[in-house]
């Protein structure tokens, strides 16, 4: 037979899968120690200077359909190469679930797109139990992590403001921009109602950290990715700087199937298929690295089986997969007359809003929820695209003319005038919380589907509880009352108990982690608090996997801090021999 | 040679590439060369097949995708005609900015109904039932009336809160077409300079305008005005010694 693994002889110190966030800052800090690396990422190269692959200020009609999502799911000039669903790479439901899984398939992962939203989590975040009895505690501590948050802010770059909030914890911080007008009008709502609202947390170079990156010129294109530099990708601030050390080999197109294991269940590589020939290959190394994103990590354990492992690696627990959870999400629009025929001016600024309000309620009893959530705003005159000015008829019967014609609908001159007077005065609210991670929500392999290079795909199984749900009624209940107070008129229905008051659909916020939880009990935890693999000693995970819970704040500056805290103790370990 | 008029024949054949369409998977397509009239049909829209990754960034399969749908033609001329007259009703020139087929906002539609086929449809009905209902009233197709006439119809289908029963299915094909109309518009350079949006370009943010300031009443708090960004210092690189958590 044709087919046949083929092994290369070379062993690394360390091989590493996936370029995202995680894996990106294992390679960095693991090539600074002077380790010789494999990085295996399952996407194509991306350099966002090359013209082949730009789209940062690209004009909408440079895109035939105008920048809409038709290959991309947040449209042409986004730079993920992927979205909820991948061809090649399907996944499947249990019990009528519907857990949506966005993968980005490229060098850098999803942090060439992210939203840049850089919180580290707060004291209590890693104590969540202590506080109201639910899901479990971290085996560490905000101490633990505080001095890599604070080397990741220094080496990657973070603007925000120092608050001296409890559970917001500060760190190194670049001078954030103005806010923008709107902005403005829901901060004197906001404080009016006794709730805090203060420049955002962003990791985008407001100056510079060196002669490499940036600084910001205010485009608001982040989502494309920067041809300066100026926000953080995995890609172009820790891989790409890295390389020119010559300790990492690139493997790209590399789709990795499994972890290798020796007779005694410790790992020796791992197998992966060339997506451009579509052979196995193995790697080998004396550690792995999974930064595959949370649930492709789990994947791949489960994926693992052998003689040693008949669950799969790593699953003495029955854990992989367990807990995985995401943020919760509920949004709503709003129309400010006051911003209707507004003077034009330039306020594109950074890629994401400049204030942003923190949770402000963990002293406070609420109705059926225990955890917060932080509220994201976006509005202004943006740059139009594919569906601006779809249902002008919408917004017209609202807002009367001078003549008191306020008749939806119609063409011509006044649909011009229509469209110029609502430009700019529209705005939005977007709440992100924290969930109670369930046991009972998980990820398996679906034993009758396998994906294109013959790998068996995930299948999810995920319910929201009713904590989440009270939580999203929380979310519009307070968003509709900043909205009044602020003179505003809520668009469209406010959503009720049938639709879960908007709760989004598991996944939907992109935030999944938990799979491979770290505890300080092997039968609870896949890995222990230094995210190596109870059962496996020379085998570590670094995207979100290892969250016991992930706060109302957003994962990645957190996976940022555990991987680098990850990549130490491997040097560590290496250098004691222990591993 | 005009593509409409080697592909008249084939207006069977455009439904069926349209099945195509939605049945191929994108990922496995590879960018072959591109024709001069493909390019052309780009270059109408303001797209660049001919640069890098045609000029936004594709991918080697999102660029076949592109070729692909520049190589299908799906309204005949009679519909193109009938969807540039609407198009000009919709968005006329005024003392500001040109009209819709100044900005191929016909050929926009074109396009936009190929990439996304749940369009066409419903917007070849609408055509039809537009001519429908001018030859029931006038005895002409919709393009051919007058002024006048095309307005009557058009006014009754217009405003989606006053319809009469029988013509929801006509105001419904208006909605449609009224949003591709005014996306296709103001998603050029002629929409964008209407509007007056001046970004998409490098500039140092220094915050709102005070002049708008003082008219919406909105200032910066004082607590803040110090610690927001110079603009001035953006070139410096950030020094940590003295900072303090
Ligand atoms: C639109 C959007 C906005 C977001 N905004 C924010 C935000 O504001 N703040 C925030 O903190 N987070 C945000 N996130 C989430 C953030 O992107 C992720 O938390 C982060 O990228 C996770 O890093 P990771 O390394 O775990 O995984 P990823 O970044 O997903 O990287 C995983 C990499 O592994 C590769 N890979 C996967 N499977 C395999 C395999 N089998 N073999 C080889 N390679 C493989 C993938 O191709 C990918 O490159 C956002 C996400 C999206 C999509």
């Amino acid at each position: 037979m044709a087919f046949q693994i083929k092994e290369q002889g070379k062993e690394y110190d360390v091989v590493i899968v996936g370029s995202g966030a995680g894996g990106g800052m294992a390679a960095k800090t693991l090539s600074d120690a002077g380790l010789k690396i494999a990085l295996l990422e399952a996407g194509p190269d991306f350099d966002s200077t090359d013209p082949a692959q730009r789209t940062q200020l690209r004009w909408p009609w440079e895109s035939p359909r105008r920048g809409a999502g038709s290959t991309r799911a947040f449209g042409d000039f986004d730079m993920a190469y992927g979205g909820w669903n991948i061809e090649d790479e399907p996944y499947t439901q249990k019990d009528g679930s519907n857990f949506r899984w966005f993968r980005s398939r490229m060098l850098g992962g999803r942090t060439n797109h992210w939203g840049r939203i850089s919180l580290r989590f707060g004291p209590l975040d890693f104590k969540r139990k202590d506080y109201d009895g639910k899901g479990d505690n971290w085996p560490i501590s905000y101490d633990d992590v505080a001095p890599y948050y604070d080397k990741v802010d220094q080496l990657i770059g973070v603007f925000g403001t120092k608050e001296n909030m409890p559970n917001e914890p500060d760190g190194y911080f670049l001078p954030p921009p103005k806010p923008r007008l709107h902005e403005l009008y829901v901060r004197d709502s906001v404080l009016k109602m006794g709730i805090p609202m203060i420049p955002s947390r962003l990791s985008m170079l407001t100056k510079k950290l060196d002669d490499r990156r940036g600084p910001c010129f205010f485009c608001s294109q982040c989502s494309r990715g920067c041809m300066v530099y100026a926000d953080f990708s995995s890609a172009y601030s820790l891989i790409q700087p890295t390389m020119t050390d010559g300790n990492i080999e690139m493997y790209l197109n590399a789709m990795v199937r499994e972890v290798i294991t020796d007779e005694n269940g410790r790992a020796t590589g791992v197998s992966y298929i060339n997506k451009e020939d579509m052979k196995e290959y193995v790697v080998k190394g004396k550690v792995v690295v999974l930064a595959a994103s949370a649930a492709s990590s789990a994947r791949i354990l489960l994926n693992s089986k052998s003689r040693a492992h008949p669950n799969g690696l790593a699953n003495s627990s029955n854990h992989v997969g367990r807990y995985i959870h995401d943020s919760t999400g509920s949004g709503m629009m709003a129309l400010i007359p006051e911003l209707m025929d507004r003077q034009r001016y330039n306020e594109d600024g950074v890629g994401g809003m400049h204030l942003y309000t923190p949770w402000w309620g963990n002293d406070q009893k609420h109705d059926g929820f225990t955890r917060g959530y932080h509220i994201e705003y976006w509005g202004g005159m943006g740059m139009p695209a594919y569906g601006f000015g779809f249902g002008m008829e919408n917004l017209s019967r609202l807002v009367p003319r001078e003549n008191g014609d306020n008749r939806p609908g119609g063409y011509g001159k006044r649909l011009k005038e229509d469209v110029r007077r609502f430009y700019g005065s529209t705005l939005g609210f977007a709440g992100r919380g924290e969930s109670i991670p369930q046991y009972d929500n998980y990820c398996e392999i679906d034993p009758n589907t396998v994906d294109s290079y013959g790998i068996p795909v995930l299948r999810f199984h995920y319910k929201w509880t009713n904590d989440e749900v009270m939580q999203a009624k929380h979310m519009v209940d307070t968003f509709e009352e900043i909205i009044h107070n602020m003179g505003g008129i809520v668009l469209g229905e406010k959503p009720g108990p049938e639709r879960q008051y908007g709760l989004t659909k598991p996944g939907e916020i992109i935030h999944e982690v938990g799979t491979t939880r770290m505890g300080n009990d092997k039968n609870t935890s896949v890995l222990n608090k230094y995210c190596q693999a109870h059962d496996v000693d020379n085998l570590f995970v670094v995207d979100g996997g290892p969250f016991v819970s992930q706060a109302d704040k957003n994962p990645t500056w957190t996976i940022l801090a555990l991987s680098w805290r990850t990549s130490d103790y491997i040097v560590d370990q290496l250098k004691k021999q222990n591993i | 040679m005009d593509r409409r008029e080697t592909l008249k024949t084939l207006v069977v054949g455009s439904f069926a590439s349209s099945f195509v369409l939605t049945g191929c998977n994108p990922d496995h397509m590879e960018p072959g060369a591109v024709s001069e009239e493909e390019v052309n049909l780009g270059k109408d829209l303001g797209v660049d097949l001919d640069a890098p990754g045609h000029g936004y960034g594709r991918t080697p399969a999102e660029q076949a995708r592109d070729e692909m749908l520049f190589s299908q033609t799906f309204f005949n001329d009679h519909e193109m005609a009938t969807i540039a007259v609407l198009a000009d009703i919709i968005i006329p020139a005024d003392e500001v900015s040109g009209s819709a087929t100044d900005a191929k906002v016909p050929e926009f539609i074109e396009f936009i109904v190929k990439d996304m086929p749940y369009h066409q449809i419903p917007m070849r009905g609408g055509l039809m039932w537009l001519d429908h209902e001018s030859n029931r009233r006038f005895d002409k197709v919709f393009k051919d009336l007058n002024e006048e006439q095309q307005i009557e119809i058009v006014d009754d289908i217009a405003y989606p809160d006053d319809v009469a029963p029988e013509y929801q299915a006509g105001a419904r094909f208006f909605s449609n077409i009224r949003n591709l109309v005014t996306t296709g518009f103001y998603t050029t350079r002629i929409g964008i300079d209407d509007l007056g949006y001046v970004g998409n370009q490098p500039n140092a943010w220094d915050g709102i305008p005070e002049e708008v300031q003082k008219k919406h009443n909105k200032f910066y708090r004082d607590e803040y005005k110090d610690r927001f960004l110079k603009p001035e210092e953006r070139e410096e690189i950030e020094d940590w010694s003295g900072y303090e958590l």
